[in-house]
């Protein structure tokens, strides 16, 4: 179980202003959506919630405690984090990419604990790559590597995840997979937060809207039509419940 | 991995003894092992057997600093003179020998090579502080420059043509005539160097991902940067210092093992130290049974042998890629 809260966060990049007092309080069994137009500071904000960029006005505590002060191994064991276009330089087989997700908890010399192989197989059976095992990643189809990503981020069993545009690039049966497979993350008491520019995957998986603009929080709850021209500028028709909702952008 | 680092390891041993019989007298390991023949012992103790042990001992810094440096860049030609350590070496040895301090002492040689490798890795990483891996390779690139440029300066100014001669000489690199003198002086730098180097391997894994993904993984990064970039400068600042350049051998190693262990850095880190030490046993070996009138230098010998290697590679990027 943990609780991430972010108070007053603020980021400045090269004397800009890339996030401005942004405050959100993430529990357990949550589902957050992070929406927003291209430059709205998703991504910086997601980077500063994995406590990866360090804000310079307001901050981040993970059950109580300042990011800052958590010693990075014990921050990497409970959160995970992937970012957008995650990517692998070397040719390693699908197996040994999962397995660097467990890095924060291996010792700092020799080879993997065997204690380790079943969480391993888990992970790659629950991201059907099971028969991929021994695949090298570079010949893995988009869709796959993803999974692939996704596996590795969760092998560890963390208690927060970040994830950053997870299913941009997936056809929809892969993206609707993969949303699924982060809600149910959540479900099972973990906190998810996710970047998404797939406004019906973010209406219907998200238990939470998060909208950014400009840097600045524009709106957050459930998804309407006047969330989205706020945040985006374009009418739209919001129609449908819970796994059935969908997102229409309406011309002007 | 444990069958191959067994099989390099026992190559080694293998070239080691051949490297102990071979050479202007051939011996057999009958005349060492019996020791009737208080020569051929003299031959084996004063004269090969540090020569060997400084083979293995170059060869393994530079193939694991050449593993560690191409982890930390995920660049494939990456190798140990990347950080300007080697030409910082180079210089100090240079150095000592137009100043003349080598013909005062003849521990002076590897001794200031040892201050100008550390000297340059230091003006490398104050250069780079702050900054990511590319401005590390960028810094590296610029102190390799000026002590290259040090280096011409001496041989423009030396003192006199046979100065000029004994630094040209220096710089082709060699392990001829080294005594247990040199093997004591660079031992304690490049074990020290080699273990910090060793300790990169679970960082190295992570990087696999990217800076970004390494980082949320729990790795220090400027940690790593540091174990790298001081354990090149002790363990090949230290070997340079008293063998002159030698390059390729860790360009080569680590790429020669690579593929047998599923390209993962940390377990690349093992054999290609122990394929380093192969290397430079068999290139060593075979410079001394080569005659064509003047010593053929080690590193003259190890550039021609692995200069065909970077045809391969262009080929091979050529296939691989699009």
């Amino acid at each position: 179980m943990s609780v991430l809260l972010a108070e007053g966060l603020s980021v400045r990049k090269g004397g800009r202003a890339i996030l401005s007092d942004i405050s959100l309080l993430a529990g357990p069994g949550e589902f957050i959506a992070v929406i927003g137009p291209n430059g709205a500071g998703k991504s910086t904000l997601l980077s500063a919630l994995a406590g990866l960029t360090r804000p310079s006005a307001g901050e981040v505590s993970l059950n109580g405690v300042k990011l800052a002060r958590v010693p990075r191994k014990k921050l990497a064991q409970a959160r995970a984090y992937l970012p957008q276009n995650p990517l692998c330089e070397w040719p390693l087989s699908v197996e040994r990419l999962v397995a660097l997700g467990l890095t924060a908890h291996l010792p700092a010399l020799g080879p993997l604990p065997v204690a380790f192989h079943g969480a391993i197989a888990q992970a790659l059976a629950d991201y059907d790559l099971t028969a991929r095992k021994e695949q090298t990643v570079t010949t893995l189809s988009g869709g796959e590597f993803s999974r692939a990503m996704l596996a590795r981020a969760l092998v560890a069993n963390p208690e927060l995840l970040i994830v950053d545009e997870p299913v941009t690039g997936l056809d929809p049966a892969h993206a609707f997979a993969a949303m699924a497979r982060l809600a149910a993350w959540a479900e099972s008491g973990k906190t998810v937060i996710a970047s998404l520019h797939d406004l019906t995957l973010a209406a219907r998986y998200a238990g939470r809207i998060l909208a950014l603009r400009e840097g600045r929080m524009a709106g957050e709850g459930a998804l309407t039509a006047a969330m989205v021209r706020d945040v985006f500028g374009v009418e739209s028709r919001v129609r449908g419940e819970g796994r059935s909702v969908t997102v229409d952008f309406l011309e002007s | 991995m444990k069958g191959l680092s067994v099989g390099l390891a026992l190559l080694v041993v293998i070239a080691f003894v051949l490297s102990l019989l071979a050479g202007r007298v051939w011996l057999s390991p009958h005349e060492i092992v019996g020791a009737h023949n208080d020569l051929a012992w003299l031959i084996v103790t004063d004269l090969r057997l540090p020569r060997s042990v400084l083979a293995l001992l170059v060869g393994a810094s530079l193939g694991l600093s050449g593993a560690v440096l191409q982890g930390l860049t995920r660049n494939p030609l990456a190798e140990p003179g990347l950080l300007g350590v080697s030409t910082g070496a180079a210089l100090g040895a240079v150095l000592a020998i137009y100043f003349g301090v080598t013909l005062i002492a003849g521990v002076g040689g590897p001794l200031l090579g040892l201050v100008g490798a550390l000297a340059a890795c230091a003006l490398t990483f104050g250069l780079a502080a702050g900054g990511g891996t590319i401005t590390l390779v960028l810094a590296g690139a610029a102190v390799s420059s000026l002590t290259a440029a040090g280096i011409a300066l001496a041989l423009n100014f030396a003192p006199n043509p046979y100065a000029a001669y004994e630094i040209m000489n220096w710089l082709l690199g060699s392990l001829a005539d080294k005594s247990w003198n040199q093997v004591w002086l660079i031992l304690p730098f490049v074990l020290v160097g080699c273990a910090l180097l060793a300790t990169t391997g679970r960082a190295l894994d992570a990087l696999s991902l990217g800076e970004t993904q390494a980082e949320s993984l729990g790795i220090n990064l400027t940690r790593l940067r540091i174990a790298a970039i001081a354990g090149t400068a002790l363990a090949v600042g230290a070997a340079t210092s008293v063998t002159g350049a030698i390059g390729f051998i860790g360009l080569v190693a680590p790429h020669l093992v690579r593929p047998f262990v599923g390209h993962q850095p940390s377990r690349i880190l093992l054999p290609a130290a122990l394929g380093g030490a192969l290397l430079l046993l068999i290139a060593d070996t075979a410079a001394r049974l080569i005659h064509l009138g003047p010593e053929l230098k080690l590193g003259v010998f190890t550039s021609l042998v692995g200069t065909p290697f970077f045809f391969w590679l262009v080929w091979k990027l050529k296939r691989t890629s699009p």
